[in-house]
């Protein structure tokens, strides 16, 4: 059984993606498709929620880069929101500080998309 | 521990590193680290050495002294090849759209001293970090 799962909402006309367990190489396929899923609704502008995200590995932050090229190509943006400290440490290592913004909480990310561009 | 060569056993190799650390009282930071570094291990020899093939055996030893942790891990795929490194730049990464090539990156930012060897089809990585 995975130990990861992906909720949607949203906020407004941004989507939120609320991540809980444990993100590895074995569940990024999970993430992905949610991303892929935005994509095909026309949804650009998310934020993803890290609240209850207890772990990411490499192939998390992989899925974060493979899309956010393309996101922003349509307009849109991943801001990531409300991470663990021990997550933010796995960011922070491999600089994605510089590429993404990343906030305290989700309230926050929305408000950055309504304030325009980054 | 031996686990197949499935992505699934990740989480349980993860357990097993925190488990014999935590006995060892290591600190959390620092385990939060070895668990990292070794699932990173984990998942290139399942996904490089053994490219994605299943059923394959994937071996993880962890010892914990009074300075250090060390770990072992060893498969009979195919060979790491370090020539195949490079420094991740992640602008590029992402411009590229490419999802990989963080791993080991990450393994040498985490862990103190980290070794690769391959003799007789065996591969072994071996990490060690120091209690702080």
């Amino acid at each position: 059984m995975s130990n990861f799962s992906v909720a949607f909402t949203r906020q407004g006309s941004i989507r939120v993606l609320s991540l809980t367990g444990e993100l590895d190489a074995h569940t990024a396929t999970e993430f992905e498709k949610a991303i892929e899923r935005c994509k095909t609704n026309g949804e650009f502008s998310i934020v993803v929620d890290g609240e209850h995200l207890a772990y990411i590995s490499s192939a998390g932050l992989g899925v974060f880069m493979a899309f956010i090229e393309e996101i922003r190509s349509e307009g849109g943006d991943i801001k990531i929101a409300a991470l663990q400290d021990r997550v933010y440490n796995v960011f922070d290592l491999l600089g994605f500080p510089i590429l993404f913004e990343i906030v305290g909480t989700v309230e926050e990310a929305t408000r950055l998309f309504a304030t325009g561009p980054q | 521990m031996e686990v197949s060569s499935s992505l699934r056993h990740l989480r349980s190799v993860r357990e097993f590193v925190v488990q014999h650390a935590r006995q060892a009282h290591f600190p959390e930071d620092a385990i939060d680290e070895c668990r990292l570094a070794v699932c990173e291990a984990c998942t290139n020899v399942i996904e490089h050495a053994y490219q994605g093939q299943p059923g394959r055996l994937v071996k993880v030893s962890v010892a914990v002294g009074p300075d250090r942790l060390s770990v072992r891990i060893t498969d009979n795929g195919k060979a790491f090849d370090r020539s195949t490194y490079f420094e991740p730049e992640i602008r590029r990464l992402a411009r590229e759209r490419r999802s990989g090539g963080l791993g080991v990156h990450i393994i040498r930012r985490l862990m103190d001293r980290v070794e690769y060897r391959s003799r007789d089809g065996k591969n072994e990585i071996r990490m060690v970090k120091y209690r702080p």
